[in-house]
């Protein structure tokens, strides 16, 4: 989503008092940078909090918020200046705050000097942040090593990958043998695993992994062996 | 049964706990902030403190379908330390802007010393500049003398006293609170501070105006359980269902609704707006 395209969504979506109050707050925050201290926490009962999206699941972690977007023109409005307000407004911001600010980084001139605020949101087990953390700035900026641990964990704690987006052309062969590890960890649990897992995993496929998985369809267990068929059952063209 | 508990110290709590207060009704809680048992040494304790109350504890608590709003404040017992209290109360500003902060506190007193007088006082003038209510403690011991010094310090600070719940109550501490126009909330514990039969008996004798009952569960001996279990005690001693949901979901609402900040919009409560109509409990954009 462009800039301009996030500020249209918005101007369809909020109500003209909010949108007022945005126009407000951004001349404010572009004339002293150190109002957004009070403007960024106000936004979501000035502006709103449903999706950005009419009718999108309000639950769905990788859905944007009107408070997001609103966030995230406020950021922009402070030009240069919003670099140096970002650390305190991340480590003073609640959840729905964090988020905004981490949704924003993309949309702000900050080469890689903010990974270190995805870092920390990808270390918290909030789905909320922890999606909102890993769009195209996470794409663009996070070092290999730490891109395919993210991913890893979205899947651990049951964020969807499919939307994000880097996947999957942004993983390494080692997120494809992590992933497929995880999965005969699940599988030998007799548990499931999300159907969109092969998408990385046969990115790069992992012979050794992936012979691992397919041994448990001939376990002498039965949640094992139907756990196993689960999971290869989404895999284009697997033996199950 | 739907029920607000307005004093719940969830961080100390387990998801079990969760999913049984859920279960007995509980659809929306406040968490004070409050002391951890042991003293905090550094102001960096108390800012993760305060995140977690508006991040990790709000998500925890959303797990299992409870809306989780928290109360911002220097608690009395660690007012004490004079370095920490300037620090923690030069940072509260920043808490007390945001959304599902409902109200300054736990603030009030401990064992009465001057260093707690004067955190009280500089946060009920915090409370004055953010438009926001008070939750006040009040002592363990010398409760009685606590409680009129607490009514005292509200009436000077120019705190509209509707504006200010004054929990921990016993059957002596009561009359002058209602009498002062502050609410009176009651902390039901197992053993301690007040059970539900003797909150049965408060409310025959004072009614429930401006009366809010809670668990206060927390890391000692604690039940987050009572306030389903003090509403079962006065559907037994015959009080009607409409008194019942007055006492366990309307006053704790009416009261915190004055905050402007209770986030209850996208709760699955079919009735709320019906009830609530125009009094504002759901002001604040709703897109």
């Amino acid at each position: 989503m462009t800039i301009t395209e996030l500020s249209a969504a918005l101007e369809e979506r909020a109500r003209p008092e909010g949108l007022a109050w945005l126009r407000e707050a951004s001349a404010a925050v572009a004339a002293d940078p150190t109002a957004i201290r009070s403007r960024f926490p106000m936004v979501g009962r000035k502006v709103g909090r449903g999706t950005l999206e009419e009718g999108a699941d309000p639950d769905d972690v990788h859905a944007w918020h009107i408070d997001d977007a609103a966030r995230t023109l406020l950021l922009v409005a402070m030009g240069e200046a919003a670099e140096g307000e970002l650390a305190e407004l991340y480590r003073f911001g609640d959840a729905a705050e964090r988020r905004g600010l981490l949704r924003a980084l993309p949309y702000l001139n900050l080469g890689d000097r903010a990974v270190y605020l995805v870092d920390d949101a990808v270390r918290t087990n909030d789905t909320r942040l922890i999606a909102a953390a890993l769009g195209p700035y996470a794409t663009e900026h996070l070092p290999d090593a730490a891109y395919d641990q993210a991913v890893l964990k979205c899947v651990f704690v049951g964020v969807p990958i499919t939307p994000l987006d880097g996947i999957p052309e942004r993983v390494t062969p080692e997120c494809s043998r992590m992933l497929a590890a995880l999965v005969h960890e699940r599988v030998a649990a007799g548990r499931d695993v999300p159907a969109e897992v092969w998408t990385v995993i046969d990115k790069y496929p992992h012979a050794e992994e992936i012979a691992a998985i397919e041994a448990e369809l001939d376990s002498p267990f039965e949640d094992r062996r139907a756990a196993a068929e689960r999971a290869l059952k989404h895999r284009p063209g697997a033996r199950a | 049964m739907r029920i607000f508990d307005p004093h719940a110290h969830m961080t100390s709590r387990t998801t079990d706990d969760y999913e049984a207060m859920a279960a007995s009704g509980v659809k929306v809680l406040v968490e004070p902030a409050f002391w951890l048992g042991q003293p905090r040494t550094y102001v960096g304790s108390f800012i993760d403190y305060f995140n977690s109350l508006l991040g990790w504890e709000r998500f925890r608590a959303a797990q299992f379908g409870i809306r989780h709003h928290c109360t911002i404040g220097l608690n009395p017992k660690e007012a004490n330390d004079d370095t920490l209290r300037r620090e923690v109360i030069e940072i509260l500003p920043r808490f007390l802007a945001k959304d599902g902060v409902v109200a300054v506190g736990e603030i009030g007193f401990d064992s009465m010393t001057p260093a707690e007088d004067e955190a009280f006082r500089e946060q009920l003038k915090l409370a004055i500049e953010f438009e926001l209510p008070v939750l006040v403690h009040t002592p363990h011991r010398d409760k009685a003398a606590g409680t009129r010094r607490t009514i005292e310090l509200v009436e000077e600070s120019g705190i509209e006293p509707g504006m200010v719940v004054i929990d921990h109550n016993n059957e002596l501490t009561v009359k002058d609170v209602l009498e002062s126009g502050c609410w009176a909330g009651f902390s039901i514990y197992p053993g301690t501070k007040m059970d539900e039969h003797r909150m049965v008996r408060v409310l025959e004798e004072h009614g429930p105006e401006r009366i809010i009952v809670n668990s206060a569960c927390d890391w000692g001996v604690s039940d987050p359980l009572k306030v389903r279990k003090t509403a079962d005690a006065m559907k037994e001693a015959g009080f009607d269902d409409d008194v019942i949901d007055q006492v366990v979901w309307r006053n704790p609402v009416d009261f915190f609704a004055q905050s402007d900040r209770l986030i209850l919009d996208d709760l699955d409560e079919p009735d709320l707006t019906a009830t609530y109509e125009g009094s504002g409990v759901l002001r604040g954009e709703r897109a």
